[in-house]
């Protein structure tokens, strides 16, 4: 096994660096060495969409990126959604629309939905539906979800 | 009857535990880290089943990194006795065999031996270092071939218990029961109408997206220390000091957040192999499943083989019925074919029945329950032959349902005869329904109706109420959360104590540190534990009434509570007024509250499904669905619709994808949640809910459970609504495109 490689990048704003083994996975690095267990491990083989981050604004699942591979990007994890203490709205209408029930797959649907709202502001139902395929819910039957996520589109368009 | 009115019932507040849950600071049991940990890893079974010859641990013991090995053969191995496992009681020599297998692998799948390790590559590497010589049995793999004379046996000792008597004959058939009301083979000579099919269903996953984990610690003091995703703390609490031998005193389980149980999350797997595995090292030890290990490792719920036969005379009144049913157990015996013979005819009228159970053993997963266990089989099964009826006869489907409705005083052929029960109800509610009514056009598309009941579970729970200074209250709880039951206890607590639910801090607490609380199952826990916060509320009131009695110098009884305001002829102090005079008036007040209701009370859930059949493809896109329950008294609405729509969506990919598809030899072909197809958002139509309240008279604020008898009518629904689209009856789970196929091409010859 080679040794530890450092890794330079920057997560939720700010600057990191981290060691890591060169086989340890982005999903890895964020959970068991930076203490970053908000991203949550559902498959380890990018079907369930719980670990997905953004990479340079990008939606992926960190259990298929390595973790040497952030050297130099821009990563956000649902740690980093929030405006300082003010919850972002798609993590309020969760809240309000009760989108969540066991709770394990909703950072990885805010972080996604995020990156749909980043691109599109005014989605409709179907575009929701698409983009939030990457990820499963078991709880839900996804219905309060993709109404938190209109709800979070309306607000933030006002 | 008048309704009554309600402060904090019925309304939608944002639950106590969100904001940790949209921002990532929950816990859920993978994100337990302690000091020193290590990782473990386990190995599994490649062959379903085999006779272990000998298993060498010396080359995974010697990696570098590796601090402990074990195998069954570490672990105590005392007499065999009963032991409850959370929603029954099971013999201990099962749960212990499926935790690590003793002698023989009885699945693929089925855990061997496990190492601790200080990362988890490194456990995973020397867990695949393990040698294990097999003998390779032959396997069986459904319960028709299971029961046949020449088939494998899975267990040398297993005795049929026929009909409540050993039968001394060794076979996969745990236990084959009879339930017996009047006399359907005479009635049958009777009827106009009769309707006898066989279904088959495939063995499906609860699919929780949160797989297993279990992180023990077995300190220098002989007390181990148990951090797990589970939906009964007690239970593995009570099973892990079964399997290792020690006074339950010993062992304190935190339950973690649990991400998703659905049933699956009651069994106890790895939870005794991380406090044995501390227990060698001398370190706290972390177990996570893989996706593939909850796949072929955990228990996922029966398939089933069976037949259903109902007879109606020319009015549609159904005078006979009778259904034969025969479940997967998977490796251990208990198949929940037991409530799937309670809820088989549950939902009629039906003077004449007789039911047969086969509790089969074959060489799958162990099997666990799953929302509502049992009953979506067997629903599947009637509800399309009451369609079939309702067909030949030329009635409407619902009006056939409302004529032989069950209602209160319905003997059912298990036993219990009904209280007051909300069939009729939910039946005319779905009739009512603008859905049921609204025009479906367009060709290869149709409507199809189903209905299905659960009993549910009541079962004992605690909770304590403090008494904050400011007028807040903090209440400790067992039950783990895994909806947002912490809030809709809460609000029950609020409502008696007249404050609002925001002034409630819930916490669910180590076993420990609360009174004994059964699983968070069988949609019990806002009743059950929603009880034990009623009496623990009401318990807060009566000291309370005592310290305003002894301020104000009357009696106790003379002393009125309403709307959060004590009074006393013109002496008036709210909850919040007195909060503060606890210190001087006696000290704190704790209320309690301990119950074990007599009865739950079911809920009745229907289901109405429009879809379109593409005939080129057999694939079925789900148009529009509805989902009916009655839920006695809806405390949260929101959460009552995210049960009823949960549950829609996993009895929807049950129907139309979801199956363990096997290999002649007994490996999961499909042991990925790519492979293993549940529901994703573009699948699914938004769920519309419509919400019956019929007072449950077995609780005080009328709850009735609903997380799981929305799960039972959509296979049905949408099997009614595929014959009406495309023609074809299905009696095969799941309806996917190739059994459609297969089915409108054998109509086509």
């Amino acid at each position: 096994m080679p040794g530890k490689v450092l890794v330079n990048t920057t997560i939720n704003g700010e600057a990191t660096d981290f060691r890591c083994e060169p086989r340890q996975s982005l999903l890895e690095c964020l959970r068991d060495i930076l203490q970053l267990t908000g991203t949550k491990e559902g498959c380890n083989d990018g079907n369930c969409g719980a670990c997905t981050v953004l990479m340079d604004g990008r939606p992926l699942t960190a259990c298929l990126v390595l973790g040497v591979e952030a050297e130099g990007r821009n990563i956000t994890t649902i740690e980093g959604i929030a405006r300082g203490s003010k919850l972002h709205p798609l993590q309020q209408a969760f809240l309000e629309e009760a989108a969540l029930q066991c709770g394990i797959c909703t950072p990885g649907f805010i972080v996604s939905a995020k990156a749909l709202l980043d691109r599109d502001k005014n989605p409709s139902e179907a575009d929701i539906r698409l983009w939030l395929a990457n990820n499963l819910c078991r709880c839900t039957g996804y219905d309060k979800i993709v109404r938190a996520v209109q709800k979070a589109a309306a607000e933030m368009r006002a | 009857m008048s309704t009554p009115t309600y402060s904090v019932l019925g309304t939608r507040p944002i639950r106590h535990d969100g904001a940790d849950k949209v921002t990532g600071r929950a816990i859920y049991g993978a994100d337990v880290h302690l000091t020193g940990m290590l990782h473990g890893a386990v190995l599994r079974s490649p062959h379903a089943h085999a006779r272990i010859l000998r298993i060498d641990t010396v080359k995974a013991a010697a990696l570098p990194g590796v601090k402990a090995v074990i195998t069954a053969a570490d672990f105590p191995q005392g007499p065999d006795r009963i032991v409850d496992l959370g929603e029954g009681d099971t013999p201990l020599s099962y749960i212990r065999g499926n935790v690590l297998a003793i002698g023989k692998v009885l699945y693929r799948g089925h855990a061997v031996a496990a190492v601790a390790a200080t990362n988890a590559h490194i456990a995973e590497q020397a867990a695949g270092l393990i040698q294990v010589e097999y003998e390779v049995l032959p396997c069986v793999l459904t319960a028709p071939d299971a029961m046949r004379e020449d088939a494998p046996i899975l267990h040398e000792d297993l005795e049929t218990t026929e009909l409540g008597k050993k039968s001394g004959k060794v076979s996969n058939v745990a236990v084959h029961f009879r339930h017996v009301l009047g006399n359907s083979e005479e009635a049958f000579a009777q009827a106009d109408v009769v309707v006898e099919r066989t279904f088959d269903t495939a063995t499906v996953h609860q699919g929780y997206i949160e797989p297993h984990n279990a992180t023990a610690l077995w300190n220098e003091d002989g007390r181990i220390h148990v951090w797990c995703s589970t939906q009964g703390s007690f239970v593995v609490r009570d099973v892990t000091a079964c399997i290792l031998d020690v006074p339950v005193q010993r062992v304190r389980v935190t339950p973690t957040e649990i991400g998703g149980g659905f049933g699956g999350k009651i069994p106890v797997y790895i939870e005794p192999v991380a406090a044995m595995l501390s227990k060698k090292t001398g370190r706290p030890v972390k177990v996570l499943m893989s996706r593939r290990e909850v796949f072929e490792g955990t228990g996922p719920t029966p398939g089933s083989h069976m037949t259903v036969k109902m007879g109606v005379d020319k009015t549609g009144r159904m005078i006979a019925a009778q259904a034969s049913l025969a479940y997967e157990a998977g490796a251990y015996p208990g198949a929940m074919v037991g409530p799937g013979g309670m809820c088989v005819f549950a939902s009629y009228n039906i003077a004449n029945v007789t039911i047969d159970g086969y509790d089969v053993v074959v060489n799958k997963p162990s099997t666990a329950a799953y929302r509502a266990p049992g009953a979506t089989n067997a629903a599947f099964a009637t509800e399309t032959v009451v369609d079939e009826i309702a067909e030949k006869l030329g009635m409407d489907p619902m009006e056939l349902r409302l004529m032989n409705a069950a209602k209160e005083g319905t003997r059912r052929a298990d036993g219990p005869k009904y209280r007051r029960i909300c069939c009729v109800e939910v039946i005319e509610a779905m009739k009512n329904h603008p859905h049921y009514s609204a025009p479906l056009e367009g060709p290869n598309r149709g409507r199809g109706v189903a209905v299905g009941f659960w009993f549910n579970a009541a079962l004992p729970s605690s909770c304590t109420i403090s008494v904050n200074a400011d007028g807040s209250v903090n209440l400790v709880e067992g039950s783990t959360d895994i909806g947002g039951t912490r809030t809709s206890i809460a609000m029950q607590a609020a409502e008696v104590l007249g404050i609002a639910v925001e002034r409630v801090n819930p916490t669910v607490v180590d076993t420990d540190s609360v009174g004994f609380t059964g699983v968070t199952g069988g949609s019990r826990t806002t009743f059950a534990t929603g009880y034990a916060a009623y009496e623990a509320a009401q318990d807060v009131v009566r000291q309370m009434k005592e310290r305003v009695a002894k301020i104000w110098e009357v009696e106790a009884s003379a002393v009125n509570f309403e709307k959060g305001a004590f009074s006393a002829g013109e002496k008036s102090m709210t909850f919040a007024e007195l909060s503060e005079k606890l210190g001087s008036t006696g000290g704190p007040v704790v209320g309690r509250g301990a119950v074990n209701p007599r009865s739950a009370g079911g809920s009745f859930s229907g289901a109405i499904a429009d879809v379109e059949v593409d005939p080129e493809t057999g694939r079925v896109s789900v148009l529009r669905f509805t989902s009916i329950q009655d839920a006695g008294k809806a405390i949260h609405p929101s959460y009552v619709e995210g049960q009823m729509q949960g549950g829609s969506a996993q009895g929807i990919g049950w129907a139309l994808n979801e199956e363990y598809y096997m290999s002649p030899d007994g490996g999961m072909m499909n042991s990925s949640l790519l492979d293993y197809r549940m529901p994703t958002a573009l699948d699914l139509p938004m769920i519309d809910t419509c919400i019956v309240e019929v007072a449950n008279p077995n609780h005080p604020f009328g709850v009735r459970g609903v997380g799981e008898a929305n799960i039972v009518p959509p296979p049905a629904a949408l099997a009614n609504a595929i014959y009406r689209a495309a023609g074809v009856r299905m009696n095969r789970l799941p309806m996917k495109p190739s059994a459609i196929m297969e089915a409108i091409w054998a109509k086509g010859n």
